[in-house]
């Protein structure tokens, strides 16, 4: 069998939109920017701002490595594009700790090792202070149903468990 | 008092801070002027060439600097052996870009350069391409036909020793069983998705943040490649988001970025996209057969195991995968065979304990199969059958405490509350199910190096090019070079991915703690044999007639064994001699006990099923790992390491499979939506124990690695409880309802 394939054919280059004016207040802090409307939150956090600490782990909504509070709420920051965040106030991991004292869910992260390579980790904790403040985990079932947009390759789920019963005491 | 004895400690991870903190810096998260992104464009079609690249639509997007095809990449190194690794098995390595020529689907066609990562991919979808295609076969099971032997040539890679006459001993037992299981294929899919940058420096010299277990294996692809000089090149990786196994040989983005940024002489960024992450090796789909023959009092009378595994056309992929069945269990006749089979899929690459995860899920099913056949107990099987030493080489084992792993596992497990009987164990409409299994692993040592530098302020800084790939590598050459020093570990760091430090090899196999550990270990010794000197010419020194036997150090000092009121301090020894004190060393295996024993890590596992009667749905409701693996350097992050791979063993038990579409030759679920592995409500109780395993002979530390041994014996063991649950004999993996509801 041979056979040609084709794809792609009829496209053509397409003007491209402006850069908007977008300010994003990211960890109390004031960034104004231009931003093509094509740009992620997570595209202007890691490659616009330099916020690196928020992951990229597929892009698609699908492994929660990206997650971030935007006024206290957790979303995947690949799923929002940074101009349908004008003006919103947003959390990444670098703005958790104060000063060097960690944020209680940071030590119980390192106290409980529930990471491995790290990569999964600033949308884990993210995600967890987003859990604790939606107030509707009351179990350890419900942490683990809570918490399964947040996929850890490494396999630290137990681990991620109790570090954060240990930080709610086991009740939420 | 022996505040600085930190081997066998739990611990914390040295480099938790920066992790929980978001300060660690992955591949692609340095920030250079000028950067440049590129955006990599895959084949659609597994087999034929491109007969139409036409990039002038995606070259007039404004911003877009270049776009690479085959046509336009320079020539670069001609031989194969150029593009060869040190994790190369034998054949010709890929060569992307190379020439119009299609081998596998998704094969990398096209790199896109332009000022912002937008552009690039928008640019990728602008590209008009055209191939002939042909038709392609990546069907395991209907090219048996055309297996071929494994060849010799990839490190590690044993061709099975049969022994005896098991055709025979099987045709003559009373009790046997014969059986096929298969599994299909794997993708690593760890969280940071495989990404390198190239930083054009001045004169032309590259600094390359790169995604690998082993910086040296890429500053070596990159120098042969691209005809460069060791000086021009250097590699860095401090931070690795996970690889289990996918960082081994140098992947093709890396290729890609550093094209570009010596076409163009300016910094470039190539990361995959989840998609690419299908794109390249995986662990290779396998077909078994297995037939098993016994006494009927339980002793093994046969063992016959024969594995089909897939190959690319252009590499043989070799995995151990048989050769298990000949060491596990006692048994005077077994025969081996494993073959090879060319697809057109990309060559295979090693993923968490390959080979063995693949070969002892098949034979601990046999196992169980045939425990129901003699209606004995599968663990008293196991016991009956049990290796006191490795038949297939003819040595004692170095250690093996396997024995204690099955009676602790069990113990903890409550396994003799266990009924025979299938579908006997309910809850409601929860069947209950338990099921066992054994597993080995290779407790190798390679050749490694490493540098410690101990200045006058009291800080050992101690250093070798390995890697920390969620292993906990930066944690525990911290607690060994703290505690062969007797220093306080806050004045101790430990540095690795970078290729300018000291040689170690790549990081895999479980070779790496014990590896790189004994390399820190005689490093530090040399630097205390050199203090110990400074020591002894002190005025009045307490350790004037001391030798290097008589001393220990510890908590800051170095200290008369016989009298330990005699100690000399070791930041006032390094303080008065005002100058750094630093040291390069190496450690090699002993190779007179590598000739007289074998050396294995072991364990057994014990795992409960609950699977709904009516929906199929299938949960592993409790594991039990017991592990034998020499001397437990962190209980820790040692841990973490088992709890890691009994989810992969879930996974891969019941959840993970590339499926790929014969009619297309590719792997059609490539994301995370569709491409299954545990999230956190999938995982339930995991206990781990780590039994007391004494090894003296095996390396200065007594430890054998925990990497890969954790997650061999869960999937056949999961099986094995699916079977107890539901009395329906599943044999391929992963499980799924279907199987469940629909298989007799």
């Amino acid at each position: 069998m041979s056979n040609t394939v084709q794809e792609k054919t009829t496209l053509a280059a397409q003007p491209l939109a402006e850069p908007l004016p977008v300010h994003l207040r990211i960890n109390g802090e004031d960034h104004r920017l231009q931003l093509r409307p094509w740009v992620s939150l997570l595209d202007a956090l890691r490659e616009y701002i330099g916020y690196t600490g928020t992951k990229k782990g597929c892009d698609h909504g699908q492994c929660g490595a990206c997650t971030v509070l935007v006024d206290g709420v957790r979303i995947n920051a690949c799923m929002t594009l940074a101009v349908m965040r004008d003006g919103q106030e947003i959390t990444t991991i670098e703005g958790l700790a104060n000063g060097d004292k960690l944020h209680p869910l940071q030590a119980a992260f390192v106290e409980h090792d529930a990471f491995q390579c790290g990569y999964c980790t600033p949308g884990q904790i993210c995600s967890a202070v987003g859990l604790i403040k939606e107030g509707r985990a009351k179990t350890r079932d419900d942490i683990r149903e809570l918490m399964s947009g947040n996929i850890c390759r490494c396999g630290a789920y137990t681990n991620i468990v109790d570090a954060i019963e240990s930080v709610t005491g086991g009740t939420i | 008092m022996s505040s600085t004895n930190y081997v066998g400690k739990p611990v914390s991870r040295v480099d938790g801070y920066a992790k929980v903190t978001g300060q660690a810096r992955y591949a692609v998260e340095h920030h250079v002027p000028n950067l440049l992104y590129g955006f990599i464009v895959n084949s659609a079609i597994a087999k034929g060439s491109v007969t139409t690249l036409d990039t002038s639509e995606a070259l007039k997007v404004p911003g877009v600097v270049q776009v690479f095809t085959h046509k336009n990449t320079p020539s670069l190194a001609w031989f194969d052996r150029s593009y060869k690794d040190q994790d190369s098995v034998p054949g010709s390595p890929f060569r992307p870009l190379h020439s119009e020529k299609i081998r596998f689907s998704m094969q990398p066609i096209a790199l896109v350069v332009a000022e912002t990562f937008e552009l690039a991919r928008y640019a990728s979808t602008l590209l008009k391409i055209e191939y002939k295609e042909e038709s392609s076969s990546t069907n395991l099971s209907e090219s048996l036909p055309q297996a071929h032997e494994a060849p010799k040539g990839k490190e590690g890679y044993m061709p099975p020793k049969s022994r005896g006459h098991a055709k025979k001993a099987f045709s003559a037992a009373p009790v046997k069983i014969q059986a096929e299981y298969i599994h299909g294929a794997e993708h690593h899919n760890p969280m940071e998705m495989h990404g390198s940058m190239a930083i054009y420096e001045k004169g032309g010299k590259l600094l390359v943040y790169d995604k690998t277990q082993g910086v040296a294996n890429t500053q070596e692809y990159v120098k042969k490649v691209f005809g460069l000089s060791k000086d021009d090149v250097r590699v860095l990786s401090p931070y690795v988001g996970g690889a289990f196994g996918s960082g081994l040989r140098p992947q093709y983005q890396l290729f890609m970025a550093v094209l570009a940024a010596l076409e163009l002489k300016q910094s470039v960024k190539v990361s995959l996209t989840r998609q690419q992450m299908f794109s390249f090796g995986h662990r290779p789909k396998s077909l078994q057969r297995l037939a098993l023959s016994a006494a009927s009092d339980g002793t093994l009378q046969s063992i016959e195991h024969t594995c089909y595994s897939e190959t690319s056309r252009f590499e043989d992929y070799t995995e151990v995968v048989v050769n298990w069945s000949g060491l596990l269990y006692q048994c005077a006749n077994v025969e081996l065979d494993y073959q090879l089979v060319k697809l057109d899929v990309y060559t295979p690459i090693d993923m968490r304990a390959p080979g063995a995860v693949t070969g002892i899920y098949a034979l601990e099913c046999a196992m169980d199969e045939l425990a129901v056949a003699l209606n004995i107990d599968p663990l008293d099987l196991r016991l009956r059958n049990y290796a006191p030493e490795d038949q297939n080489e003819k040595k004692p084992f170095s250690s093996k405490e396997l024995r204690a792993c099955y009676l602790q596992g069990a113990e903890k497990f409550g396994w003799n509350k266990r009924n025979k009987e299938p579908r006997s164990m309910r809850e409601g409409n929860q069947l209950v199910g338990w099921g066992m299994a054994s597993a080995s692993w290779d407790a190798q040592q390679q050749k490694c190096a490493a540098k410690a530098l101990l200045t006058p302020d009291g800080k050992l800084t101690v250093s070798s090019g390995t890697a920390d790939i969620g292993t906990g590598t930066y944690t525990i050459m911290t607690q060994i070079a703290a505690e062969t020093l007797g220093l306080p570990i806050e004045q101790v760091e430990f540095k690795l991915g970078d290729s300018s430090l000291p040689e170690a090899p790549l990081e895999g196999g479980s070779w790496t703690a014990v590896s790189v550990g004994s390399a820190v270990k005689a490093t530090c010794e040399e630097v205390g044999q050199k203090l110990l000197k400074l020591a002894k010419k002190k005025k009045d020194s307490p350790l004037a007639n001391a030798g290097a036997e008589d001393v220990v150090f510890e908590n800051g000092y170095i200290i008369l064994k016989k009298d330990p009121a005699a100690a000399v301090s070791i930041l006032d020894i390094i303080r008065d001699e005002r100058e750094d004190i630093e040291v390069e060393s190496a450690a090699m295996p002993g190779m007179i006990d590598k000739l007289k024993y074998s050396f294995h890590s072991h364990s057994a596992v014990f795992a409960e099923v609950k699977v709904d009667e009516d929906l199929g749905t299938i949960h592993v409701t409790r594991v039990v790992s017991a592990i034998a693996g020499g001397r437990v350097l962190n209980p820790k992050t040692a841990r973490s390491q088992i709890l890691g791979a009994v989810v992969w063993g879930i996974s891969m038990a019941l959840q993970e499979d590339s499926v790929i579409d014969h009619n297309f030759g590719r792997f059609m679920n490539h994301n995370y939506a569709e491409y299954h592995v545990p999230v956190n409500a999938d995982i339930q109780n995991i206990e781990v124990i780590f039994v007391e395993e004494e090894d003296d002979i095996i390396n200065p530390l007594g430890a054998k690695g925990l990497g890969e041994i954790g997650i061999v014996g869960v999937a056949g063991a999961i099986a094995n409880a699916v079977y107890h649950a539901t009395g329906k004999r599943i044999r391929k993996l992963p499980i799924q309802l279907d199987n469940v509801l629909s298989e007799p």
